[in-house]
């Protein structure tokens, strides 16, 4: 479908499609975007698969994620390796999840995984901590950030153990009407 | 104690899943069964394990166990020797990975047993669906396969995704590779059972990476390939395809067009972020009153203003202008009162389009043509406009009633501001700055109630304070009283001033005009001076809690405000409306509407005048000569109040001048940008941020129970009992304006026999009482149901709280029990052989 060469073949685009909330068009737009990114790293033509990997320093300087206070976060919990190397493939999925058409309980895990600093499967305090500070920024005290802490959790655990599970996660979550609207990039 | 009873039959509850998901949810079931089953093959590693297996048993070989090529596949029934040297490499490399997993989890040192149990339990497990399964299915061959390809420290991996389900962070990986790959043929199989278009749909919705979607994809379609003929209709499918994203391509720009037309967005949002709901909640308040207002506008507008504009009223009016035009923008009155801007220009005929034959007031009525029957068409507008006014109000109140209810009882708020209120959309540096001040406000608004506590005071003082209280609603409505009186009178006494000098013919008109405009001087002056003096009394008060003031404070201003329009009302339909002669007048509605129009311009003017020396003089003033560091702080209560009033006055005149509304609308916009800048400038977020989540709902219930009702009430009465004037406007002739649609059937009836039964049907439909008591009734009914399902909602919200924390007791009282019942049972027989190997069956 390229202009001059073919960056994908159709039988890609197909599984891409399937895939993904993305339609042909989109994954050709993306791949512009993910080639933008490290010109001289990622190849123009993607019909073998190659295994290329864009860092995280590269993909993070991207203007949508750039003044996004998570974004370290939210390519971690993308990438495969955990450390924020993206393949093309998870750079796809990244937008796929964030993209408006993906449901709230696929937005759910992801989010979970994002506000999961320590990637201990819960927010406890500290990612909490962490949030908060990169939320507001010098507007809270830390006394205050702390109360919201306690309160945060306190309001959310349901089953007491004094952090969050994806259980109390995804039921806050869905008490949350601006949710899907919030955690959504346009590309 | 086996937890496998539990598992089987809970994982299938699904909350969500709507009603075309059950064939999808039934061929996933068995793949959450074989998950569930799966948990218990699981290791649990914690010291105390640690600890109970290194105690007597062979030292652990890490050399050795390190060296083995593949890890032995350990299965639940395996002798406990093997498990144990199998496991110690786990143990060793879970090590620094579980006391940090457990350590936070829970502070004592459960038994494994318990462990075991906690991690089977179903809130832990129950994946409200198999995509947290199936993404756990995921997590755990993209381990395997790392740790086959490179074996790196285990505690840099990515937990599962499914994370609430303990003890898969620390399983073994000896479950096996070709379980894995069981597992991934009974997801494709499961795909494969699927139609196409779910299919599409599970994939795209399964939290796997998409390289793993994507091979998924590939077995799915190569087993289709082998096993079923291809589905014959590929091109009708993608057709359908094709179709249905272009439709959701249409939807979603619609959509997004919609919310590119929310008027004031950008300037909501920075208002928003510098001061905080309270303010921001009066701005949306201001931009809701607007929307009524154009709705009055364009209804009025079309049907009204630009039929009557269009044909040329027959009688010539010697219109004489004078050269006053600075003080008829203020009065109204003058060239202005013949126009279409009042009742009065407006006529009584049927307009006709298509035949030229003249219809006079009685009607020889023409056969055929367009007709447009002027006075039916004048009430129906009103009350037409009235109604959906009505609904409008009721429904967006309903609404915003069950909003804070809602938001007021369920718990969860903070976390829910703190997770869901970051746009990722936001890409622009200032914007972010911006988001971040308003959730910074925010968050401190809900700290700010949440901290706040009951202070407790000694009696005396109470005693003291409510009599502080007392004193204070005294002067309050003693103040109300004495400005309701001098109203009162003096309206009573321009009224006689008027008549005077209509009887006097030799009176200067411009000094006569100019009286005109002193009634609404007073009216404005009051409202702008006694808010300050309620102000004051409520500073001597002292309410410690500012959303406590605001209520105090808008309560007064209310009852202020409602009881001067009263005495106005009264003045218009009492005074002017039964003895239109005396004043001269030859269509008192017309007069009725410029004293509308007066008041509305001089409330505009006064909130002016009230922005630049209230607000701008007040904070030059304070800074400069006080020498106060503070700005001093938007009174939203007052303001509120001030537009509710204004919006009445629109409201009341509506029937008197159709377009009214439209000078609601300018002045609105004018309001909102000087409000702004002076906002901006003037004044700064309120010192004790609080959450007005309910303002809104009181906002609006307040715009609904007295303003709508009084101006409803105020119209209806006009239109039902009050004679029209006799020489002018739409009405003329008739006993009253209700008369149109009864003179309209009637002549219908008289004109087509068929149509009889529509005259009686009108009589008694319309005219009698008892069928709009029954309407109003029916009405008054649905809200008092809809109020009583919605308390009846809180109270189930209220119970169903009540039993999660109820059952959470619960659960922490079985675990203790649990935990007591195991070390009881390992004190009473240290290490049986039996016990031994069912602790380690879990393996």
């Amino acid at each position: 479908m390229g202009n001059k060469q073919t960056i994908f073949t159709d039988e890609q685009l197909d599984a891409y499609q399937d895939c993904t909330f993305f339609t042909r068009k989109e994954i050709l737009r993306l791949h512009g975007r993910y080639h933008e990114l490290a010109p001289h790293l990622v190849p123009m033509d993607y019909t073998n698969d190659p295994d290329v990997k864009v860092p995280l320093a590269l993909i993070v300087n991207m203007p949508e994620l750039k003044e996004n206070p998570f974004r370290n976060r939210i390519v971690e919990s993308f990438s495969e390796d955990g450390k924020g190397n993206l393949s093309f493939n998870d750079f796809v999925d990244m937008f796929s999840v964030l993209s408006e058409m993906a449901p709230r309980e696929l937005k759910a895990i992801y989010a979970f995984k994002i506000y999961d600093f320590n990637v201990d499967n819960y927010i406890c305090k500290e990612d909490l901590e962490k949030t908060l500070n990169r939320l507001t920024k010098e507007e809270l005290t830390p006394e205050e950030v702390i109360l919201v802490c306690e309160k945060a959790i306190e309001e959310a655990d349901l089953d007491g153990d004094n952090k969050l599970s994806f259980a109390d996660f995804e039921n806050m979550i869905s008490r949350a009407p601006d949710f899907l609207s919030t955690f959504h990039i346009r590309i | 104690m086996d937890g496998r009873v539990s598992f089987d039959a809970d994982p299938v509850i699904d909350f969500e899943s709507p009603a075309d998901e059950d064939g999808v949810h039934d061929s996933f079931s068995q793949l959450i069964q074989e998950q569930c089953h799966d948990l218990h093959d699981v290791i649990e590693m914690t010291p105390l394990d640690l600890e109970e297996d290194s105690r007597g048993q062979i030292t652990p070989q890490p050399i050795l166990a390190r060296n083995r090529p593949l890890r032995q596949e350990v299965t639940s029934d395996s002798s406990l020797t093997d498990l144990c040297v199998s496991d110690d490499v786990e143990c060793l490399e879970a090590d620094s990975d579980a006391p940090q997993q457990t350590d936070h989890l829970i502070g004592e040192r459960w038994s494994s047993d318990t462990l075991k149990v906690l991690s089977s339990m179903p809130s832990r497990t129950i994946g409200r669906s198999r995509g947290a399964i199936i993404s756990q299915y995921c997590n755990r061959t993209m381990q395997l396969r790392r740790r086959r390809q490179s074996r790196p420290s285990i505690q840099h991996f990515p937990r599962s995704a499914r994370p609430s389900i303990r003890g898969y962070g620390v399983e073994t990986d000896a479950a096996g590779f070709e379980e894995e790959e069981n597992k991934r043929d009974r997801l494709v199989n499961n795909l494969q059972n699927l139609s196409d278009s779910d299919r599409v749909r599970m994939l795209r919705a399964m939290p796997l990476s998409l390289s793993e979607k994507k091979e998924l994809r590939m077995l799915v379609l190569n087993k289709a390939e082998h096993s079923v003929s291809q589905n014959q209709i590929p091109c009708c499918s993608q057709l359908k395809y094709y179709i249905i994203i272009a439709l959701r391509h249409g939807w979603y720009g619609w959509l997004s067009f919609l919310s590119s037309l929310q008027l004031w967005q950008t300037a909501l949002k920075c208002v928003g972020g510098r001061f905080g709901t309270g303010v921001l909640s009066y701005f949306i308040f201001l931009r809701t009153l607007l929307f009524f207002n154009v709705f009055l506008f364009l209804v009025t507008g079309l049907l009204l203003v630009v039929p009557q504009a269009i044909t040329h009223p027959d009688q010539d009016q010697n219109i004489t202008v004078r050269s006053s035009w600075g003080l008829e923008v203020l009065t109204g009155a003058g060239y202005f009162s013949h126009s279409l801007l009042y009742y009065g220009y407006y006529n009584n005929q049927t307009l006709q389009t298509g035949h030229s034959c003249s219809a006079s007031g009685n009607g020889t009525s023409c056969s055929s043509g367009l007709s447009y029957n002027m006075p039916l068409v004048y009430f129906f507008t009103i009350g037409a406009a009235f109604f959906i006014t009505c609904i409008i109000l009721v429904y967006s109140m309903s609404k915003s009633f069950g909003q804070s209810f809602r938001i007021d009882k369920s718990k969860g708020l903070l976390a829910i501001k703190v997770f869901s209120s970051w746009d990722f959309k936001v890409i622009k540096k200032s914007s972010v700055r911006l988001q971040r001040a308003n959730i910074g406000t925010q968050l401190k608004e809900l700290v700010a109630e949440v901290n706040r506590q009951e202070q407790k005071f000694p009696v005396l003082q109470r005693l003291f304070r409510l009599f502080i209280h007392m004193l204070a609603w005294i002067m309050c409505l003693g103040s109300t009283l004495a400005c309701v009186l001098a109203v009162y009178y003096f309206s009573e006494h321009m009224h006689g001033d008027l008549r005077n000098r209509t009887q006097a013919a030799s009176s200067d008109p411009l000094l006569k005009e100019a009286s005109l405009l002193a009634v609404p001087v007073v009216v404005s002056s009051i409202n702008l001076l006694l808010p300050g003096f309620f102000n004051v009394v409520a500073w001597m008060e002292k309410y410690d809690s500012p959303s406590m003031l605001n209520y105090i404070s808008i309560s007064r201003n209310l009852l202020l405000k409602v009881s001067v329009l009263g005495v106005l009302c009264y003045h218009w339909l009492g005074r002017v409306a039964t003895d239109p002669q005396s004043l001269g007048l030859e269509c008192w509605e017309s007069f009725v509407g410029q004293e509308l129009y007066r008041f509305l311009l001089m409330d505009f003017i006064f909130m002016l005048l009230d922005t630049f020396f209230g607000e701008f003089l007040w904070r030059v003033f304070s800074q400069k000569a006080l020498k106060r560091k503070r700005k001093p702080v938007f009174d939203i209560a007052r303001n509120v109040l001030e537009l509710i009033y204004g919006q009445t006055l629109a409201w009341l005149g509506v029937l008197f001048s159709p377009l009214l509304p439209a000078v609601q609308i300018i002045k609105l916009l004018f309001l909102f940008y000087m409000k702004k800048v002076s906002l901006k400038m003037n004044c700064q977020a309120s010192g004790k941020p609080w959450r007005a989540c309910q303002m809104t709902t009181i906002f609006i219930t307040l715009l609904c129970f007295p303003a709508f009702l009084g101006a409803t009430v105020c119209v209806t009465y006009t239109m039902w009992s009050i004679t029209p004037s006799a020489g002018c406007g739409p009405f003329r002739g008739l006993k009253n304006m209700f008369q149109a649609g009864k003179r309209w059937v009637h002549r219908l009836a008289a004109v087509n026999p068929d149509l009889h039964w529509l005259a009686s049907a009108h009589s008694y439909l319309v005219e009698n009482p008892l069928f709009l008591f029954l309407c109003a009734g029916i009405f008054l009914i649905m809200i008092y149901f809809h109020s009583q399902v919605v308390d009846g909602q809180r109270k189930i919200i209220e119970l169903l709280q009540e039993q999660i924390e109820n059952e959470g007791e619960d659960k922490k009282f079985l675990i203790t029990r649990l935990q007591h019942i195991h070390e009881r049972k390992r004190r009473v027989t240290p290490r049986p052989v039996k016990g031994a190997s069912e602790a380690c069956s879990y393996s």
